[in-house]
């Protein structure tokens, strides 16, 4: 059978002008089988431009694309045209035919295939299955609701078993409960096959939960890239850090002198790190400011709040201080209204310290 | 480099239309052409006229009194099938088995062949056999379309308010069609009159749908041939004889071929002309809106 | 303004409901205070739009009573309702400028030009279009079109109440949340009540005082945001509010004590014998812990850096249990611990209240 061969997908140096705008400047990036390769990065990061640009769809301005080849050789995957890629794609709407069944919809690929026929049977089932819209094969796709419809148009991209599948915030238009399900679901879903998945997001919640390897987008360039936790763990840039977090990532700018961190218009703190005397930037993320006192070393903020969003377990509460928007994510309910002066907690241990350049030390 | 290979490669896929409209469009266009600046006496013998013909047909009244027929009739069409058809599909329903009854019902006389409703009407509306004009007779109305020129007009618009209004309607019910719910229950809550729903939602959206449908009822109207042609000749006298019908008469009837070309490019002329100011004038709104 | 109440309301699409399912609304009472923020909080045909298409009068109730303050509006139309609505998509009039858009609604109610320009002016002024009010209004971005559908209802001083119908959901979500601010401190500063369809929760949660959860055409609680996520009155309120939603283990109760597959659990109050009906205990991931043992087995963890959580199996039932960062944990046997005052015991899905 084609297709599903594990091979490993390689973009080298691809750059996207369209009409003297870059949508890619001087991307790298590699996409391996067996895991989400996720791509992290806002609106307009170039995460699609990408995605197409994979696909076939758009082509490079310059760079290259290369796949795995037999014996180890590489193929270059530059000029080939999109029919003769073997490519699973979805799209943030739900993309299926109106007119066909579900398992019409499903069987489509593979009869463009020339798959036999008693094969394209037992393959539609095992993914309906799979993804369990099996008791829907007979309806048609506008008569489901958004998740199932999804589904089938996930189940289509993953019936041929192509090399390489791209999904573009697939998630993104379902329902928050559906998309806990789905999300749950999808690594289980990609582990079984040998395709080489790529899944573009904003929600850097949702990288967390797919995990595997993350590319971050930022203005058309790669970040950061590496394995998921270590890329939110460790981050090389303030500009990693942002775009890897949500709620937005705290900032402030501080200055070390003689062993001594001063916040500024805030707290002190003694350094641990052993920073040379100078102007840096220090950033923790929105769960890491508290409303109540974390540990002994804690630095205390008064500060002023302007909205508290409520998500049902947890609360963000934004907050004005020191010149910045703050947020604290904390769990439980916390109804602060707009102006309440709180007081809040950060942990100097948490911190993370960038160079004036937004470099990470 | 890329790319302007790739556009020249292009150009190799629009030659089959290039060829395609050359034959089926300029080649007989030349023709006309060719003929509207010569004289001919027979045996395929050609004098070179110049401008001759086109000077004779623009100061000619016969083509005056056409023309100006031509733009009354257009006119008079337009002023009645515009508002009809907004209003009829105004009044029908939204949805339900009578939006699909409406739907065929309207799209039935548009279905029949242009000659055949010429017939239908020529005998409808005769004075003696005709359900309609005898109707009209009986009631003590002086009707007869074969000898009175009022007559012959309002039977020939009426014929074209059958036939082309559903057409408008059409367009008309799609453009409302594609209105949300939203916008209605908006405007009930914003206390609007059934006026203002029309003027402040009906009509911007429907705005579109209906350049179109006056862009094709003026077009066919101004070129009207087949209706009028069955049902009254261009007469009584030369009362309903519109362009279209005179270019005709002077091709056919009198076989003056130099003229009759002269005057089809000056009607291909005007037709393009009054459709661009059409065009024009109902796009503004949209560039305005633009800015 | 008045409170709005709703006497044994109910509404059926179809003719003539028989069962309970034929009502795409069932039968409720309910007072909206005067001045209240409320949200409907449900899935799609939970029947959160049909309620509030019965509360503008664009829908008449098959069934019950519609009353603002003492007056009965069951039969009157929207128009007579004084109510403004803000609906899924931006309705605005696109060959009008913003201005005259605001004032629409109060010439078609015969203001005078003076009143309606101080009017305009002050609305104008409070939601930031003063700069905007002679542009356009088909040229403005979504965001901007919703604000003035808004200010259409806001302009007029004697509305009753302004009905949102998932207002956000064109919205760029990075504007969101603004939005959102700007509804709540328009609520402060206006005091209309308000009532704000969604099926989004955080929508609902951020920007209601009390949050109606509706499911099935049903309205299965009405609380604050603490009452929804600490006592969920229905087992569908457990699995909505929160991610992940709360864990529900069929169990046995008795007293003090519930049992699950012979594994005893104990509570934080006391229940009378419930016999065998549909017995549930739910228990929210925040309040599971993880300890020293093997009653139960961690799965998988997912770690999404700020916690983690485990999927865990306990006499054959999966949970989800919320780990915090910093505490190491990996897949295998484990103890579980139920926090015996967050564990709540749920009857044919209803919460059932036990004594302290």
């Amino acid at each position: 059978m084609r297709g599903a061969n594990w091979v490993a997908f390689e973009v080298k140096n691809i750059t996207l002008t369209v009409g003297g705008e870059a949508y890619l400047s001087a991307v790298d990036a590699c996409f391996t089988p067996g895991g989400f390769n996720v791509l992290l990065g806002p609106t307009l990061s170039g995460k699609t431009s990408l995605l197409r640009v994979l696909a076939g769809l758009d082509a490079p301005t310059s760079g290259q694309i290369v796949m795995d080849g037999p014996n180890q050789s590489k193929v270059d995957l530059t000029g080939v045209a999109v029919k003769k890629r073997s490519i699973g794609f979805v799209y943030q709407q739900f993309i299926n035919y109106p007119s066909m069944s579900v398992f019409d919809n499903i069987a489509s690929p593979l009869r463009v295939m020339k798959t036999p026929k008693a094969d394209i049977h037992a393959r539609v089932e095992k993914i309906a299955d799979l993804l369990a819209i099996g008791p829907m094969l007979k309806r048609k796709p506008l008569e489901l609701s958004g998740g199932q419809q999804q589904r089938v148009a996930l189940a289509r991209a993953l019936v041929r078993e192509a090399d390489l599948v791209l999904l573009d915030e697939p998630l993104a238009n379902l329902d928050y409960k559906l998309r806990e399900e789905l999300r749950a679901e999808l690594p289980k879903l990609f582990n079984q096959t040998g395709s080489t998945v790529v899944y573009a997001t904003t929600e850097p919640e949702e990288a967390l939960l797919l995990g595997g390897t993350i590319t971050l987008l930022h203005e058309g360039r790669t970040v950061q890239a590496g394995p998921t936790l270590e890329v939110y763990r460790t981050p090389n840039s303030l500009q990693s850090a942002r775009t890897f977090s949500d709620p937005p990532l705290n900032s402030a700018p501080a200055v070390c002198s003689g062993g001594t961190v001063q916040i500024a218009g805030g707290p002190t703190y003694k350094d641990t790190l052993g920073l040379p005397d100078g102007a840096y930037q220090i950033g923790f993320r929105a769960h890491q400011l508290h409303v109540k006192k974390p540990s002994r070393n804690a630095l205390d903020v008064s500060a002023c709040v302007a909205i508290t969003e409520i998500t049902g377990s947890e609360s963000f509460i934004h907050v004005d201080l020191l010149g910045q928007r703050w947020t604290a994510l904390v769990h439980g309910i916390h109804p602060y209204s707009e102006g309440d002066q709180v007081t809040l907690y950060l942990d100097p241990a948490d911190f993370m310290v960038f160079r004036q350049d937004g470099s990470a030390l | 480099m890329m790319q302007k290979k790739l556009n020249q490669k292009a150009w190799f896929l629009v030659l089959p239309v290039f060829l395609l409209v050359a034959f089926s469009a300029v080649l007989p266009l030349m023709t006309v052409v060719n003929y509207s600046v010569q004289d001919s006496f027979g045996n395929n013998e050609f004098y070179w006229v110049g401008a001759e013909w086109f000077e004779e047909i623009l100061n000619s009244s016969r083509f005056h009194d056409a023309l100006g027929r031509q733009l009354l009739f257009s006119g008079i069409i337009l002023a009645i099938e515009v508002p009809l058809g907004i209003w009829i599909a105004l009044s029908m329903p939204k949805k339900g088995w009578g939006a699909s009854l409406c739907l065929v019902l309207m799209a039935l006389p548009l279905l029949i062949p242009w000659n055949v409703v010429g017939t239908i009407w020529q005998i409808f509306a005769r004075a003696d056999i005709g359900l309609l004009g005898h109707t009209l007779a009986a009631m003590g109305i002086d009707y007869n379309y074969t000898q009175n020129a009022t007559a012959a007009w309002v039977t020939v618009i009426i014929m074209d308010v059958w036939h082309w209004t559903s057409l408008v309607v059409l367009l008309c019910y799609a453009g409302l069609s594609s209105i949300p719910d939203a916008f209605y229950q908006a405007a009930k809550i914003d206390g609007a009159s059934r006026w203002a729903v029309f003027r402040f939602i009906q009509f911007p959206k429907m705005q579109r749908v209906l350049l179109i449908a006056v862009l094709l009822r003026f077009m066919d109207s101004f070129m009207i041939y087949t209706e009028p042609f069955v049902v009254t000749g261009g007469g009584p006298g030369n009362s309903t004889t519109f362009l279209s019908i005179d270019l005709v008469k002077m091709a056919i009837g009198q076989f003056d071929l130099g003229p009759a070309a002269a005057f089809s490019l000056i009607y291909f002329l005007i037709v393009l002309l009054l459709s661009w100011v059409f065009y024009t004038v109902m796009t503004a709104r949209d560039a305005e809106a633009g800015q | 303004m008045a409170e709005i109440h709703l006497q044994a309301t109910a509404h059926s699409y179809i003719a003539n409901p028989k069962e309970p399912a034929d009502y795409a609304l069932k039968s409720l009472d309910h007072v909206w205070e005067d001045g209240g923020a409320y949200a409907l909080l449900g899935p799609s045909g939970c029947g959160k739009t049909t309620l509030l298409n019965i509360i503008s009068g664009l829908l008449t109730p098959s069934e019950g009573r519609v009353l603002f303050g003492d007056t009965d509006v069951t039969h009157r139309d929207t128009a007579d309702r004084n109510i403004a609505q803000v609906f899924q998509f931006p309705v605005i009039y696109d060959t009008m400028t913003v201005r005259q858009n605001l004032e629409f609604p109060l010439r078609n109610r015969g203001m005078t030009a003076a009143d309606i320009k101080a009017r305009v002016d002050e609305i104008a002024e409070m939601l930031d279009l003063t700069d905007r009010l002679d542009d356009r209004a088909a040229n403005l971005s979504a965001d901007a079109k919703q604000i003035i559908s808004l200010g259409r209802g806001l302009v007029r001083s004697d509305v009753n109440a302004i009905l949102f119908d998932e207002p956000l959901t064109v919205i760029d979500p990075h504007k969101k949340w603004q939005l959102r601010s700007k509804l709540k401190a328009l609520h402060r500063q206006f005091g209309f009540t308000m009532v704000y369809v969604t099926h989004d929760q955080t929508e609902a949660l951020t920007f209601a005082d009390k949050v109606v959860v509706m499911f099935g055409g049903e309205v299965v609680q009405i609380g604050t945001p603490e009452e929804l996520f600490e006592r969920p009155a229905h087992t569908f309120v457990g699995y909505f509010i929160g991610s992940p939603g709360m864990n529900f283990l069929p169990a046995s109760v008795d007293g003090t004590t519930a049992t699950v597959s012979g594994q005893q659990i104990s509570l934080g109050a006391h229940y009378g014998a419930l016999g065998n009906d549909q017995v549930e205990i739910g228990i929210r991931p925040e309040f599971l812990k993880l300890s020293e043992g093997d009653s139960a087995t961690i799965q998988s963890i997912e770690d999404l850096g700020r916690h983690k959580i485990a999927k865990i199996s306990f006499q054959g039932h999966s949970l989800s249990a919320l780990v915090p960062e910093h505490q190491s944990i990996t897949p295998g046997p484990s103890g579980l611990i139920f926090e015996p005052e967050r564990t709540l015991v749920y009857q044919n899905s209803h919460l059932v209240t036990g004594v302290k």
